[in-house]
């Protein structure tokens, strides 16, 4: 036992989680998340354009997961998983949160942090041209991304991404990464 | 030159290219995982309609959404129109987005100040 993904998240017991799962993150696995989603959006009748952002965000973190997931450390209790991540989609007041989270060697840690944090730092105007240099100088990596999923994150949300890391053993991290989409931005 | 005709799915865009028409649409959903493997027999296509194109191209994009592995294959395309155009061609994008979806016109204008070949936003209005 000892490492229980669970303990680090908010409790799931209230009826603002709109989803949540764990395990293996496949093509199959996306299109149920995301219909499931969709469908909920529509029905609580949310604006589209809060829903497009929502969905796309989705679309990203998932595919994020699906593209670039570290495999699970030896003896963690899910061997089945080839591309192990959770996903936890909760209602907030002005829009949704969407966590995901993965298991990251501890040797990609930093290089996984320089990248949030320069996002992180550059203005709205910055991201956007970020993402124009990326779209136009990068070709898409051997895991089949594209490097963009989280400048596009940031862009079409307007929000910070924050994130965690949480030590495994002296190898595994795990990371999560909670994103906000609300109205108005 | 066989037209191409691949019907959307709920992951990838109905695509219709038509050599003799001139008018070419990309529509719906693109966010496949492997984008890919889905444009390239798209890019395929205008190499080959590059060597003998009609004075007048028209693109018509009209997506819901697109993922960004997709945004660099739907760059590949626009760069193949570009060499249509180059080549003293006349070619026309235009992009199509819904009136409340900024995301998407801004995406639009992205590859318009990338892309030298003539752009209009088309606002979708309900």
């Amino acid at each position: 036992m000892g490492f229980n993904i669970e303990s680090y998240l908010p409790d799931q017991s209230n009826n603002n989680v709109i989803l949540f799962y764990k395990g293996n993150v496949d093509s199959d696995v996306i299109n149920q998340i995301l219909d499931k989603v969709e469908d909920k959006m529509i029905m609580v009748n949310d604006q589209s354009k809060l829903r497009k952002k929502v969905y796309n965000v989705l679309v990203e973190t998932l595919q994020n997961l699906y593209h670039h997931v570290d495999k699970v450390p030896e003896d963690y209790e899910d061997q089945m998983s080839d591309k192990f991540g959770i996903l936890l989609v909760t209602k907030i007041d002005n829009g949704y949160k969407i966590t995901t989270g993965n298991f990251v060697k501890s040797i990609n840690v930093d290089k996984l942090k320089e990248k949030i944090n320069k996002i992180n730092k550059s203005s709205h105007e910055e991201i956007k041209e970020l993402y124009k240099f990326i779209l136009n100088h990068q070709r898409i990596s051997a895991k089949g991304g594209g490097g963009l999923g989280l400048v596009d994150i940031a862009r079409k949300t307007g929000n910070k991404l924050h994130y965690s890391f949480k030590e495994y053993d002296d190898r595994y991290s795990f990371f999560f990464l909670d994103v906000l989409v609300n109205k108005d931005n | 030159m066989e037209p191409i005709n691949i019907e959307g799915t709920p992951k990838t865009p109905t695509v219709r290219f038509d050599a003799r028409e001139g008018v070419f649409e990309i529509r719906g959903r693109s966010i496949p995982e492997n984008s890919v493997e889905f444009y390239k027999p798209i890019v395929d296509w205008l190499d080959n309609y590059k060597e003998s194109p009609l004075q007048k191209t028209v693109v018509n994009i009209r997506l819901e959404y697109f993922n960004t592995s997709s945004s660099k294959c739907i760059l590949d395309v626009f760069k193949k129109l570009e060499a249509i155009h180059k080549a003293k061609n006349d070619v026309e994008v235009n992009w199509y987005y819904e009136e409340d979806d900024e995301d998407m016109l801004e995406a639009g204008e992205d590859y318009e100040s990338i892309i030298r070949v003539p752009f209009k936003m088309v606002e979708i209005v309900e």
